[in-house]
Parts: C-alpha cells; sequence; structure tokens
C-alpha cells in the first residue's frame, strides 16, 4: 500500500496543476493580507476561498485524476493486489496532496498574518472541504463511466453543496417562517459539509451578530463543546462516507 | 485687605473649627447613633474600625461621618442603613453591608433626601438593593464609591446609584455592578457622570428617564443587559465612553428611545450585538465615533429624524446598518465603511460612488431571523451583490454620498 501511496503522490505533487494552485492560492492569500491593514478582512475573503474554490478544485481534480489513471488502475487491478488496497492508496495520495496544497497556499500565510482561533478554524475548515470533495470525486469518478458524463457529475455536486442547497434550504426557512426553525436547521446544515465549516466559522467571526436573535439556539448548540464535537464528527462522517460508498462499489465494478 | 483678611479667618473658624467625636471600641461613643446625637453641626464624626448594627440611622444636621480603616454598616437585610437629611452632609470611607430589601419600598443602604450639597464619598456598598438613591437633591458629589450586589434578575433586584428629581448631581468614577441598572436617572436635570465603570448589572449600564441636559463622559460599559438606554430625554450629551460586549437578543450599547437633540461623540463601541439602536429619535449628531466587531453597528427605525452621522469608522461588523422601512429621514457623511468597494478617481479621499450601508441580507435577517444561518453563503453573497448593483428591496434614501477612502483618525 505505501509503495502505490508514495507513486500517486510524487505523480500528484509533481503535477503542474497542483503547483499551480498551491501558487494560485499563495498569491490571493498574500494578496488579501497585504491588501488591507486589516486582517479579519483578509480571513474573511480566504474563507470564500476555503468554502467555494477549495471544493470545486478538489472535486474536479479529483475526478479527472481518476479517468486519467484509469489505465494505471487496470494494471494495478491485474496484479495480486486487493482493490481496496489499490483504491484507498489512490484517494489517501490525492487527500495528502491537495491538502499539502492547501497547507502551503493558505495555512502558511494565514498563520504568519492571522494566527489565532479564527485563523485556526479557516485552515481546519478547508482542510476538511479538501479530503471531503476529494473523496465525493472518487464516488462521482466510479459511478459515471464516461469521463466527460462523470466531470459534468462532480461539477453539479460542487453547484449542490455551495449554491443549490443553501437556495434550498432559503425556501424552505421563508415556507415555514412561522414555525420555530432553529432546531430544524442545525439538522439541515448537518446535511451539507459546506454549510458546516462556514457556521463554525460564523461562530468565531460574526458572534456578536449571532448573539443577537436566535443565536441563542444556534449558540447553545455549535458554540458548546458538544455541538463543536458533533459538527466535527459530522464533518468527518462526510470524509468516510463517500469514500467507503465509493469503495464498496470499486470493489465490484466490472473494469 | 485686612477686613477681607478678618472675614476669610472668620470663614474658616466657622467651617473647620467643628468638633471631632470617635465612636469605636473604648472611644467617645459606642454606638453611631449616639455620637450622632450628640454633635452639633459642622462636628467630625469618626468612626473607627468594627461591624456596627444599628437600624436605620438618620442624619439631620451637617456633619463629616469618616470611616477610619472601613468600618462596616450593617442592615442586616432589614433596614434602610443611612438616610441623609441635611445640606452638606459628607458620608466618607464606609463599609455599607446587607441592607433591607422589599418588593413595594425602596429600600436604600444610603438615601440623600430633600438635600443639597451632600457627598458621599469613596465608600464601599455589599449586597445592598438601592446602593445610593438620591430624591429631590441638588448638586451632590457621589464620588469614587464602589458598589457591588447579587442581582439575578430585574424583579427582585434594584439600581446602583439612584436618582430622582434631583439637580446639578456630579457621579464621578464609581464602579457599579450586579445590580438591575447601573446608574438610574428620572427627572435629573443638569447633571454630569464620568469616569464610572458598570459592568455586569442585570439591565442597564446607565439608564435615563425624563432626564434633560445631562452629560455622561469616559465611563466604561461592559457586558451589561445593555449598555445604556436613554428614553424620552433631550440634551443628552455622551462622550468618549466605552461600550463592550453587550450580548444577547436584546442587547444594545446604546438604546436611544424618544429623545432628541443630543449628541454621541468619540465613543468606542466594541463586540456589542446591536451598538446603536434607535427609535424615535431626532436632531442627534452622531460623529467621531468607533464600531468595531458589532453584530449590527446601527439600527435605525424608520421613524427617527434629522440625525446626522458623520465621520464615525465602521470597522468589521457584521451589518452596518439596519432598518425597518423605506423612509430614511437621516443623514450620512463621510463616514468610513470598511465594506466600501468603491474608487476614489480624483484622490481627495472621498469615495466617487455612494455607499449603501444597509445589505440586502441585513433586511432578510431583519424579517426572519434564524436566516442569520446562512450568512456568509455563497448564495447570500450573491443577492448581497446584485443588489448593490441594482438596489430594489433596500431604502434607496439610505446612503453615504461621501464615503472615506481611509478610516477617520481619532
Amino acid at each position: 500500500m505505501k509503495t502505490i501511496i508514495k507513486y500517486v503522490m510524487l505523480d500528484l505533487l509533481r503535477n503542474r496543476i497542483v503547483l499551480g494552485y498551491t501558487f494560485v492560492l499563495l498569491i490571493i492569500s498574500f494578496g488579501v493580507f497585504n491588501m488591507d491593514a486589516n486582517t479579519t478582512k483578509g480571513v474573511l475573503s480566504l474563507m470564500n476561498i476555503a468554502l467555494i474554490f477549495v471544493p470545486l478544485v478538489s472535486i474536479i481534480f479529483s475526478t479527472i485524476y481518476v479517468y486519467n489513471s484509469s489505465e494505471f488502475i487496470e494494471l494495478l487491478v491485474a496484479q495480486p493486489l486487493k482493490r481496496k488496497t489499490l483504491w484507498m492508496s489512490i484517494y489517501t495520495g490525492l487527500a495528502f496532496s491537495l491538502s499539502l496544497a492547501f497547507l502551503a497556499g493558505v495555512g502558511l500565510p494565514v498563520l504568519l498574518y492571522s494566527f489565532s482561533v479564527t485563523g485556526l478554524m479557516l485552515i481546519i475548515s478547508g482542510l476538511f472541504q479538501t479530503v471531503i470533495f476529494a473523496g465525493i470525486a472518487l464516488l462521482a469518478a466510479v459511478k459515471t463511466r464516461d469521463k466527460s458524463k462523470g466531470i459534468g457529475v462532480a461539477v453539479l455536486l460542487w453547484f449542490l453543496f455551495t449554491l443549490i442547497y443553501d437556495a434550498i434550504v432559503m425556501l424552505v426557512l421563508f415556507q415555514f417562517s412561522d414555525y420555530p426553525m432553529e432546531k430544524p436547521m442545525i439538522a439541515l446544515t448537518m446535511f451539507n459539509p459546506v454549510d458546516l465549516s462556514r457556521i463554525l466559522m460564523l461562530l468565531k467571526l460574526d458572534i456578536s451578530a449571532l448573539m443577537g436573535y436566535t443565536g441563542a439556539v444556534f449558540l447553545d448548540f455549535f458554540g458548546s463543546t458538544n455541538g463543536i464535537l458533533f459538527s466535527i464528527a459530522a464533518l468527518l462522517l462526510w470524509t468516510i462516507a463517500p469514500v467507503w460508498a465509493s469503495l464498496k462499489y470499486f470493489q465490484k465494478k466490472d473494469l | 485687605m485686612k477686613n477681607q483678611l478678618t472675614i476669610l479667618f472668620l470663614f474658616i473658624s466657622v467651617v473647620s473649627f467643628g468638633k471631632t467625636i470617635t465612636v469605636g471600641k473604648g472611644k467617645q461613643f459606642a454606638t453611631v447613633k449616639q455620637a450622632i446625637s450628640h454633635a452639633s453641626a459642622g462636628d467630625t464624626v469618626l468612626i473607627d474600625a468594627g461591624v456596627y448594627q444599628e437600624g436605620q440611622l438618620v442624619l439631620e444636621k451637617r456633619l463629616v461621618l469618616k470611616g477610619v480603616n472601613s468600618p462596616v454598616l450593617d442592615g442586616e437585610k432589614k433596614y434602610e442603613i443611612l438616610t441623609i437629611k441635611a445640606n452638606g452632609a459628607v458620608v466618607e470611607g464606609m463599609v455599607f453591608r446587607n441592607s433591607g430589601r422589599s418588593s413595594y419600598l425602596d429600600i436604600a443602604a444610603v438615601r440623600i433626601a430633600d438635600s443639597r450639597y451632600v457627598t458621599v464619598k469613596n465608600n464601599r456598598f455589599e449586597t445592598t438593593f438601592f446602593g445610593i438613591y438620591s430624591q429631590h437633591a441638588t448638586a451632590c458629589i457621589i464620588l469614587g464609591n464602589k458598589l457591588s450586589s447579587d442581582a439575578k434578575d430585574e424583579i427582585n433586584s434594584a439600581n446602583g446609584i439612584h436618582c430622582w428629581k434631583s439637580d446639578s448631581m456630579r457621579i464621578e468614577g464609581n464602579e457599579i455592578t450586579g445590580h438591575r441598572d447601573g446608574i438610574y436617572f428620572e427627572f435629573v436635570t443638569n447633571s454630569f457622570i464620568k469616569n464610572n465603570y458598570s459592568y455586569e448589572n442585570v439591565r442597564y449600564g446607565i439608564h435615563f428617564m425624563f432626564s434633560n441636559n445631562d452629560s455622561y463622559v469616559n465611563n466604561t460599559f461592559k457586558n451589561n443587559g445593555a449598555g445604556v438606554a436613554v428614553m424620552y430625554s433631550n440634551h443628552i450629551h455622551m462622550q468618549q465612553n466605552v461600550f463592550a460586549d453587550n450580548w444577547g437578543s436584546a442587547a444594545y450599547g446604546i438604546l436611544l428611545k424618544d429623545i432628541s437633540d443630543g449628541s454621541i461623540t468619540g465613543n468606542t463601541f466594541q463586540n456589542n450585538s446591536v451598538a446603536v439602536m434607535m427609535e424615535g429619535s431626532s436632531r442627534l449628531q452622531i460623529e467621531k465615533n468607533k464600531f468595531t466587531g458589532n453584530g449590527w453597528a446601527m439600527k435605525i427605525q424608520a421613524n427617527c429624524m434629522d440625525n446626522i452621522i458623520t465621520q464615525n469608522n465602521f470597522i468589521s461588523n457584521s451589518f452596518d446598518v439596519a432598518t425597518n422601512g423605506e423612509l430614511v429621514l437621516s443623514h450620512f457623511e463621510k463616514n468610513y465603511w470598511d465594506k466600501y468597494e468603491g474608487y476614489d478617481l480624483n484622490r481627495n479621499g472621498i469615495g466617487d460612488v455612494p455607499y449603501r450601508p444597509v445589505s440586502l441580507y441585513a433586511m432578510i435577517t431583519e424579517r426572519n431571523p434564524a436566516s442569520m444561518m446562512l450568512y456568509r453563503s455563497f448564495m447570500a453573497t450573491l443577492i448581497d451583490k446584485i443588489e448593490k448593483v441594482v438596489p430594489v428591496l433596500t431604502p434607496v434614501d439610505l446612503k453615504d454620498e461621501t464615503p472615506l477612502m481611509k478610516p477617520v483618525k481619532l
């Protein structure tokens, strides 16, 4: 397993797109922090990067990578190797190298310019988005045989989690505005990893506003240690579930 | 010249040649009550360290009551401890503890009733109901006292410094915590509140009702139910105060209700749920304040008019301004908004396009608070951006025509 991970990692770290991705993140991060003396504003901009741009790159790159290495996968499947080992190695390599890119591109500047709980939360959120969307990409790639269709599905999934889901939640919220919606809202956020990370960030950035109005309910939940552990657990579940599902499918798949 | 000197000496002799009476174990008198009844106007009563449980003391002569090494006057949770009904009395260096409590009487640790020129200085108040209560008092000084109590809710608690129908009061350097309102003013005029620290009170740091021509300067209000409430008053001046950490669903830095002709200058508002809440307020000058890290920097209801908001810094607030209607009769100019995205082609330091401080999402959360949950999501940002380009739902007239490109130096 180690050899395959090593091979995938080396392959990916030399990959021009991953290098470019790291570089772009680095430029954006330094640019954002240097543009304004107010580091909170920088963290805010980077939050948008971590919650929108990072998932997009992560999911599309991973999908394309899986399709492009289909010959490599077929070759290795012919060897006396467990399919599980092979698939997990590919995922680990992908998730690890993309995380490394994120850490170098965003983590480093954040640590330099805005080392705080908020900054750490940003880094953790970005890392979770990276590994979660790499997993979702694997599931999308293994389920669809056609490459262009697979990439389409990946983009659609990204679109779903970053935009459509929130729009639906908003619709529900206004349709049922006569009812107390705080608790259902907490449940609804659990079904979207982007929302989960975003709310964990909100609790650090907009605590004053959240304390007003219904803040109490959210804060009771997300602000408490139990709530944070619960959200982290939900994020971990989001990391594991798609990969596990894709593994199950890959093990039975007729290549 | 000679005459003047004689008059001066006569004056000094009248003022300072009162007797000095001591109270305490092995001193002239064992109880404060005896000492007060034997003293005559102008005397000084020195009270030695110890605990005195003497029910209610009434001071009807111009005396100086001075504590040596913090003597304790204990009200045994039954009595009003000291009632002052004498002009020019001084109470200094004492500890007032355990005043009575009542749900229908206003029992205070120290009451100043119908008197002038009373000084209450450097005392400590512990678990009292009302701390210092002044009624029909004029030109009294309340200085450097420390008041703490154990208020849990608004109904069973009372105010730290309570002034009712008083005039020309000076309240300075007090520290007030654990009461209902830190300082409460009702029908109080021409008074001055300075350098006080009011924190962790159940309701407000300072509360004004029907009080005109007062000012408060350099005070700090932290973590109260709400910082300051100014209601039904006019000509109140608020300067250089700090309003911090007033968090909660009805928590404000300042709550302004039906007030007019005041000024809010040079204050700092930090991490409040709502920094300034204005309702039915008019002709206020809001200038050179700093708003940082608040949920809402200002909420201006549509029934406010002719307020001028200028040269303030709005930095990293979740929402800058929110309002509840279409009508905007207040005027914003030359403020610095960190969310401003315009440009300055002629480099005069003033942005060339107006800034609209009300974001659509602020309006949405106003209508449906639970949607705060979706704040800063891709979708929320998107609708905000679209609204900024083509304002449809946000009030068209609420804008700063001359936003500053750089923060005002304060």
